[in-house]
């Protein structure tokens, strides 16, 4: 193998990871608004939360191509297990019960992954919504533990790393899931730009290419679905440590489809499109929630049907043309930097 | 026993009827269509109304279910859903939930979120015995209007022109443009007869199933479930499904009431696992 060749394929994708200024400024937004906005902290604590779970979806159908309706399944699987931690005291430190309930969801979605790898999209989207159902039905049947429908209530969670208190103002939750975020983000980030992040792409584009140039399939699949089940398993269990709570509505079936709304606003395939896809979506939930309490569900439909009958890929174009304004700034600025492409998002 | 097995053949009819339009449509044009179920919903909604408040017989309610709701679903085919069907998988599920939603939502402003039941005629109501087993009337109605329309239904597929155009647009529907066959209006003709058929099991089915404003999303996975399970490409396949899932839901909540609803997801998703193309499906696939 010409070492040219590996020298130039590192450089490649040493420049794609390149951090760049409007990531920065996103993620310094982030952080002033820990100071800037503290009477909004609690809806903030359910964005950033809101915002991992989307970058989970991302992570298999922005990467991977794998549709999924039932990835509350992880979600709630983490919820419950944070909450049944902290409430029979197993694990006492959040931090670690975080950790210990994604790996839980991440089992699971081992599990379940190889029931996803066959068949086509109806199939998936069958498969991952039974699994789901399963899960809900498996929680709704085991009141004793799960303390079926009515919840599980009475969970306290211990102070995060025996220092931090939550708070009702969501103070600590919000700066602890922004933390979480923010790490698990780096996490993503630096796999989905490596060449396994790469190679998960070959695959979404042609399966059978891809297979064909020596990438198996099937376990980058079963990686990527895993690593994705772990994430949406934190995110289930920040959700449960913040409101010590955990009911079976983290299974249902909504969640699964609100999400992939979150998802399509922000756009699939980059990363920040869950993250900014999460912010809109709260923000415009909270809204209509508060013009009609009960009937929000009816324009978040009709969001829904819109987004696609404009074309995600015409929505796609605002989000790339924000993008393109950034790279052209950014090489004004810095006039000897190489020129970086924009990443094709907006896949399918 | 005998009772159950009976019950569930109801059931799996009713399931038959409500489900056979989105078999049919999604063979036809690949298309997944999450919101079949609120077509039902209509349809039930529509017998409540002409039934409880306009005091019209429970029998002229029902053709009147079948017109209406056919007819709605001949216009949103036309308006709404033509635009979508050569966009992606992720694309139509996204739409259709989307639908879902506002079904439900508009269906819980205008007739409440409570459960609805529609006032049947006192002649279907109660059970009587035959050989010991004992048979609901309604239940007994069910079966024989579901019945007569699968057997409708299979003889307009195989012996009219219609139907031998219909399953060769299902088969391969650029060899059937090729051949002269206007698929569009074989679709959307088949769209609005699935829809209409769909509010036709919603309006029988609103005695057993239940009736209310979230009733396309409980029933979504079991239409689904039919259509994975039983193959798109004929209506035996998805009849034999509904029969096997009406009797195994009906019977696993009688028998093992703790992991009733188990049973079904079960079921699907080791048919899924066997064979991801439908348990009764030709092996060619296109």
């Amino acid at each position: 193998m010409p070492t040219a060749l590996v020298a130039e394929v590192a450089g490649r994708l040493a420049r794609r990871a390149r951090w760049r200024p409007l990531e920065y400024a996103f993620w310094l937004a982030a952080l002033a608004s820990v100071f800037l906005l503290p009477g909004r902290h609690l809806i903030l604590t359910e964005i950033a939360w809101l915002a991992l779970f989307a970058l989970s979806l991302d992570l298999i159908l922005g990467y991977a191509g794998i549709i999924s309706l039932g990835h509350a399944a992880f979600f709630g699987l983490g919820s419950y297990l944070a909450a049944l931690f902290a409430k029979h005291g197993i694990i006492n430190e959040p931090v670690l019960a975080l950790v210990v309930s994604g790996l839980g969801a991440a089992v699971l979605g081992f599990a379940t992954s190889f029931l996803v790898l066959r068949g086509s999209d109806l199939t998936r989207l069958m498969v991952t919504l039974g699994v789901a159902l399963i899960m809900r039905e498996i929680a709704n049947q085991i009141p004793d533990i799960t303390g079926g429908a009515d919840g599980l209530q009475g969970v306290v969670v211990a102070p995060i790393l025996g220092m931090f208190q939550f708070d009702i103002f969501g103070h600590v939750a919000y700066a602890y899931c922004l933390i979480v975020l923010f790490i698990l983000f780096l996490l993503a980030r630096r796999v989905v730009y490596s060449p396994f992040g790469l190679s998960l792409r070959s695959v979404k584009g042609n399966p059978l290419r891809a297979s064909s140039i020596g990438i198996s399939t099937n376990a980058r699949l079963v990686a990527i679905y895993t690593f994705a089940a772990f994430y949406a398993g934190i995110a289930g269990a920040l959700l449960a440590q913040t409101t010590a709570f955990a009911s079976l509505d983290v299974f249902s079936f909504e969640r699964s489809a609100d999400l992939l709304l979150v998802l399509i606003i922000g756009g699939t395939g980059y990363l920040y499109g869950g993250l900014i896809g999460a912010v809109i979506f709260k923000l415009m939930q909270d809204w209509i929630a508060n013009l009609t309490p009960q009937y929000w569900q009816f324009w978040i439909g009709l969001v829904l049907v819109l987004i696609v009958l404009v074309g995600r890929d015409r929505i796609g174009l605002w989000t790339g043309g924000v993008r393109a304004l950034a790279e052209r700034l950014m090489r004004r600025f810095a006039p000897g930097a190489a020129p970086v492409p924009v990443p094709p998002g907006e896949g399918r | 026993m005998l009772t159950i097995l009976f019950d569930g053949i109801a059931y799996g009819m009713l399931l038959f009827v409500l489900a056979c339009g989105l078999s049919v449509t999604l063979g036809l044009m690949n298309f997944v269509n999450l919101a079949h179920g609120a077509f039902a919903m209509a349809g039930g909604y529509i017998t409540l109304v002409l039934v409880n408040r306009a005091g019209l017989p429970f029998f002229a309610g029902l053709p009147i279910a079948f017109v209406v709701t056919a007819f709605i679903g001949a216009l949103f085919e036309r308006t709404l859903y033509v635009h979508v069907y050569s966009k992606s998988h992720l694309d139509q599920v996204l739409f259709t939930i989307g639908l879902v939603f506002m079904s439900v939502a508009a269906v819980d402003y205008v007739m409440g979120s409570q459960q609805v039941f529609i006032q049947i005629p006192s002649v279907l109501q109660g059970r009587f015995e035959i050989f010991g087993v004992g048979v609901g009337r309604y239940r007994l109605l069910i079966i024989v209007i579901c019945g007569l329309l699968t057997v409708a239904l299979q003889m307009i597929l195989s012996s009219t022109r219609f139907g031998s155009r219909l399953r060769a647009s299902v088969d391969d529907a650029r060899v059937a443009r090729g051949l002269g066959i206007n698929v569009n209006a074989v679709f959307s003709l088949t769209f609005a007869v699935g829809s209409g058929l769909a509010g036709l099991g919603g309006a029988l089915g609103a005695e057993i199933l239940g009736l209310d404003p979230t009733f396309p999303l409980k029933y979504m996975v079991y239409f689904l479930i039919v259509v994975t399970v039983g193959g798109t490409s004929s209506i035996t396949g998805p009849f034999a499904a509904s029969l096997l899932i009406g009797i195994a839901d009906v019977a696993g909540k009688y028998y093992v009431p703790k992991f009733g609803a188990f049973v079904i997801y079960t079921i699907m998703i080791i048919v899924l696992i066997l064979r991801p193309q439908g348990l009764f499906a030709r092996a060619a696939g296109k």
